[in-house]
């Protein structure tokens, strides 16, 4: 712990802190560009210069220094202050005096650090350089002329994606910051450029024009377009989410945000539901609510009992608690969230949750993955795959090829080798210190769960402090579907199989109607999807973004999302519908309002009520019989920007999916 | 002036053969077992007794930079010596014709030097645009594989040592030691943050050495003859003999030998016949290649050519490239023109050079035809000086002194041009 001084006042930093750290800790304010703490230090901008005694006589890159015994620091002294408002003034020499028409305006390092550290005119009488445009995909847009070359694009790329797209051509003033032959940057995290870049370069294409930060209104949420819970700030304007950005939250999405988590909300404005509809002659006809209840009451005259609900992928934890009050409250048990079909067995959670925690796999050496392609179903689960493959970790995949953004053996797509364990794979997870499994959705739909189990003793994937058995869910409302009991043992099968008279749907846009023709079919969502195409009665729900809700992620962490703007038209939020549903119904649910609601749940699932992760208690023992069997054709996900309703309402979403992975030509602007 | 029998580049006229037959006949590959036999220790003492100071500009002593190198790899990592042979310095030309006339001097000393520093192997950078200079050292290489000179047990010592050519691409940055480690794994040629020092992790992250080839040629030699003859030459703290580069306006511009510290009236009088139109004629004097700073006539005729002494005149030694001007020069536009070369040649990573490099000729394109005001002269002093000292490595302070030597020496020059060119345009406003 070497002690130092920064501008007079003596503090003791940790070893292998940075002079920049260091300065920090003693609450000093260093500007800078280049810096940033997820990534590698590349010392170019210069902004951070500070005096540091002893060394040479002239200012040093405090971010790229290391913090040494005895070393003292100004931050204040004339020498800084020149030497800041040299490079500023170096800085914006050439950087565009567009401002007013920037969409960084007001959240831009550059602008922010000009007022604060700048001179207060201007010297530079020459021209200014001007960079010819960049094409980088319909999420990215650029004006490379505002490039300060500070490389955190590059970097990330590099570092964080593992995609070696963006790098810089040319050299000294003509430097240019470009992707490789100007080709759209395809991966599923290319937009957190746009946060990391500190001035206007790199700004997002679909939000271009759009809002100022100021007149946005900022509320907490959680991403449902996967199953990692990242932490979002959803910015709003009036009735309109305009963005949603990541948050910081280490043990979730570190600062990242996958593409569709920040792009699909263009989707929640388009196609929705936003009044009653009833089937009448076939035909989807405008109604009132009470029509709506008045049919449904009418379907389950003298048989109350038989209603079910199936539950879809961007549910929170309260509507789900809702619905199952009411079913239950009718007399009936039929209740299931895993609407593709799924039937695995959850009579203990810890068998089908991540129990390594997506932070704690950043530490595995060995990692064995069945049935997932990861970079497609949690993105940000694979940045730290990345990060454990970069400490020296192995991979192995059973599976249909993907590509993983890190080196990794593909053992084949045939779940029986897993039988007879091949000998390399083995090995290596028998020598491992903290050997890790993911079972996927793949496997999970080819039950593979149980046999799976047996890995934990075959590969001791248990041990002090280590958890290596993890499944990877790709719907963000599983989770807290399975805490809240939200499932039958055989699944959609058993609900088909009862035949109900009345089929509630809550947003349940991947389940198969097929198997339910003589039910009244009543859709509770937001979008017009799939599900609402086969319903008789259409309730016009919330999105996320438009209620207060618990989510559960894959890991088990318990997050709360709140409202950020209103739902459309006549929807209301989904508890409420349920709530007077009841009452047509003639039957009670116990609560009134959503405190209730949510007080009532807390009190049936107390882990809910707590934010962080749950305790699901030890690994259930693996039964001795089972057998991996069946080949993993494929993955449940086809198309990673077109996963939900929402996703598929979003324009921007569409135009990702057609460009990026379909190979569509490029849209110009003016079309 | 140097005796021809104390010369150590006795083929630098390309008169005789390059090749290892008459090599051997000047003397180099002569027992060179018994050098290394001598120890790693005692050959880093007998540098370090020469004081030979390295020889590519910055002048740190060669023997001292050998020994930061780790005495045994704890972690198994293998250490390197790269040689310097991207002499791109304009007025320098002294590497080019040890490369070509001289290369088994080069050969031997990257094995003695290599050995004393334990490395496993030499990488040579060779400037891009050096060709024939890159075939005839590679064809050296050769001949000293062949000749068991080099590669397993070089020279019967029993030591494993393999000497590699690598071709730049025509960058002048990549004459900076980290820049060139950059390069030479296949990336971008840009300068490297420092610490760790290549010392400790250097190429491919092992610990590396970067000498000249100036530096690491004149090694065996000295090993040969000994630390007092070489060290019987010079000033103190300046010792040795030095390739002195002299061109531009003196009757006969050469690459000559010569004992440091020599004056400059004596080596041009010596070597170049003397300046054009004679002494009086001489304008000033660029005496380490583009990136020192002027010096005007009066103050070079009779100061000693040597790290410290032309320190003194606000200038360096460098790599002793030495541009004479006389007073037919246009001194502002020959600033300028190197001016345009720092732009040119930045590497564009970090700020003060990639943006100042630029303002900073087109501020002197406008001095030359003294289309300026009086006070921007004080903004570009001001303007290298933000430059100087805030970059990662010395290519800023490199475009900066040239200007800054400029102003210190030649401002009424600057003012006169101002006011004529103003004046002529007050005339046309009246």
């Amino acid at each position: 712990m070497p002690k130092v001084t920064v501008d007079g006042q003596e503090i003791e930093v940790p070893a292998g802190a940075t002079v920049l750290q260091a300065c920090e800790l003693a609450g000093k304010e260093i500007p800078r560009f280049c810096y940033h703490e997820r990534l590698s230090i590349a010392g170019n901008c210069r902004m951070c210069l500070v005096e540091v005694k002893p060394g040479p006589p002239k200012p040093q890159a405090s971010c790229a220094l290391p913090a040494a015994e005895g070393q003292e620091i100004r931050t204040d002294s004339p020498m800084v202050k020149k030497a800041r408002e040299g490079v500023m003034e170096f800085l914006l020499i050439n950087h565009p005096l567009d401002c007013p028409i920037c969409d960084q305006g007001g959240e831009c390092d550059l602008q922010d650090q000009a007022v604060a550290y700048g001179r207060g005119g201007s010297r530079y009488h020459e021209n200014k350089r001007a960079v010819t445009e960049k094409y980088m995909g319909p999420l990215i847009k650029t004006i490379m002329t505002r490039c300060i070359h500070c490389t955190r694009c590059v970097r990330f790329s590099e570092e964080i994606a593992g995609v070696d797209e963006i790098g810089a051509l040319y050299r000294g003033e003509d430097m240019q910051i470009t992707t490789y032959l100007e080709q759209a940057a395809a991966h599923e995290l290319s937009a957190n450029v746009i946060d990391l870049c500190p001035v206007g370069a790199l700004t997002s294409r679909p939000y271009a024009f759009e809002a100022r930060p100021w007149e946005l209104k900022k509320t907490l949420s959680i991403d449902v377009s996967d199953a990692v819970g990242a932490n979002i700030t959803l910015h709003s304007k009036g009735r309109e989410v305009m963005r949603a950005l990541p948050r910081v939250n280490d043990d979730v999405n570190e600062e990242w945000l996958s593409d569709k988590g920040r792009y699909q909300v263009d989707g929640l404005t388009k196609r929705r539901l936003d009044r009653v509809w009833v089937r009448r002659d076939g035909k989807l006809q405008p109604a009132e609510w009470t029509e709506a209840f008045g049919l449904i009451a009418g379907a389950l005259e003298g048989d109350k009992a038989s209603i079910a609900a199936v539950a879809g992928d961007l549910l929170d934890a309260e509507t789900m608690f809702a619905a199952k009050a009411l079913v239950n409250a009718c007399g009936s048990q039929l209740t299931e969230a895993r609407q593709t079909g799924m039937t695995y067995d959850v009579s203990n959670l810890a068998a089908v949750n991540f129990n390594s925690t997506f932070a704690g796999i950043e530490t595995a050496d060995a990692i064995l993955i069945v049935g997932s392609n990861v970079r497609w179903e949690a993105a940000l689960l694979n940045v730290r795959l990345r990060k454990a493959v970069k400490a020296g970790a192995k991979v192995y995949i059973i599976g249909s090829e993907w590509n993983p953004t890190y080196p990794a053996t593909f053992l084949g797509s045939d779940l029986k080798l897993l039988n007879r364990i091949p000998k390399e794979l083995g090995d290596v997870m028998k020598s491992a210190k903290r050997p890790a499994v993911i079972l996927g959705a793949a496997a999970l739909a080819k039950g593979a769960l149980p046999a799976g189990l047996k890995l934990i003793d075959k590969f001791g994937l248990v041990k002090d402090g280590w958890n290596g058995f993890n499944v990877l869910h790709i719907s963000a409302a599983r989770m807290a579907s399975l805490m809240l009991g939200f499932t039958l043992p055989g699944g959609m099968g058993d609900i088909a199989a009862a035949s109900p008279k009345v089929l509630l749907s809550l947003g349940a846009d991947e389940m198969d109607y097929a198997a339910f023709p003589n039910s009244l079919k009543v859709f509770i969502g937001h979008h017009g999807d799939k599900g609402a195409h086969h319903a008789d009665i259409i309730l016009p729900g919330a999105s996320y973004a438009e209620k207060d809700g618990t989510y559960v992620n894959a890991e088990g962490r318990v997050q709360f999302a709140e409202k950020a703007v209103f739902a459309p038209g006549d929807a209301r939020e989904d508890w409420t519908i349920l709530r007077a549903l009841a009452d047509a119904l003639g039957v009670t649910v116990g609560f009134d309002s959503f405190a209730a609601l949510q007080a009532k749940m807390i009190a049936a699932v107390p882990a809910l009520g707590e934010e962080g992760l749950a305790d699901y208690g030890a690994l259930p023992k693996a039964d001795a019989g089972a057998k991996f069997e069946g080949e993993l054709v494929g993955y449940p996900i086809k198309d990673f920007y077109l996963t939900n309703p929402i996703a598929r309402a979003s324009e921007v979403m569409q135009r990702c999916s057609d460009e990026l992975l379909h190979g569509a030509d490029v849209k110009e602007a003016a079309e | 002036m140097l005796a021809d029998k104390d010369r150590i580049f006795t083929n630098v006229y390309g008169f005789q053969d390059w090749g290892l037959k008459a090599a051997q006949a000047r003397g180099d590959w002569d027992d060179t077992k018994a050098l290394l036999a001598r120890g790693p220790e005692a050959i880093i003492e007998e540098m370090k007794a020469s004081g030979l100071r390295g020889r590519g500009g910055a002048g740190f002593p060669t023997g001292l930079k050998w020994s930061f190198m780790p005495k045994e790899s704890r972690d198994g990592r293998p250490s390197f010596l790269v040689i310097n042979a991207d002499e791109s310095e304009p007025g320098s030309c002294k590497d080019r014709e040890i490369l070509r006339h001289d290369p088994h001097k080069l050969v031997e000393g990257a094995l003695v030097a290599g050995f004393a520093m334990r490395a496993r192997a030499a990488y040579i950078y060779v400037r891009g645009e050096y060709i024939r200079e890159a075939e005839t050292l590679q064809a050296a290489i050769h001949q000293a594989y062949e000749a068991g000179l080099i590669g397993k047990n070089s020279c019967g010592s029993g030591y494993d040592f393999d000497v590699f050519m690598h071709r730049g691409a025509g960058a002048y940055i990549c004459g900076e030691e980290t820049a060139m480690i950059e390069s030479l794994e296949g990336k971008k040629g840009q300068p490297r943050l420092k610490p760790p020092f290549p010392a400790g992790a250097g190429l491919y992250g092992c610990p590396t050495t970067v000498n000249n080839v100036e530096s690491i040629a004149v090694a065996p030699t000295i090993l040969r003859r000994g630390a007092s003859w070489f060290s019987s030459f010079g000033r103190e703290n300046n010792k040795g003999t030095k390739l002195f580069q002299i061109s531009g306006h003196v009757e006969k511009p050469c690459v000559v030998e010569e004992s440091m510290s020599i004056s400059f009236e004596e080596l041009i009088e010596k070597h170049c016949g003397g300046i054009r139109g004679g002494w009086d004629n001489l304008l000033a004097v660029i005496p380490g290649g583009s990136s020192v700073p002027l010096v005007p006539a009066a103050q070079i005729r009779n100061a000693p050519m040597d790290f410290d002494g032309l320190k003194e005149l606000g200038s360096g030694l460098g790599t002793a490239a030495v541009i004479v001007m006389d007073k037919s020069t246009d001194i502002v536009r020959a600033i300028s023109r190197l001016s345009y070369f720092y732009k040119h040649e930045s590497c564009g990573q970090c700020t003060p050079c990639r943006e100042g490099t630029g303002w900073m000729w087109r501020m002197m394109e406008r001095l030359r035809t003294g289309d300026a005001a009086i006070e921007e002269i004080d903004m570009l002093q001001e303007v290298t000086k933000q430059v100087e000292g805030h970059t990662i490595c010395a290519l800023g302070d490199a475009a900066a002194w040239p200007i800054q030597g400029l102003i210190r020496h030649f401002r009424p020059e600057l003012e006169r041009r101002i006011n004529e060119h103003n004046a002529q345009f007050q005339e046309a406003a009246e």
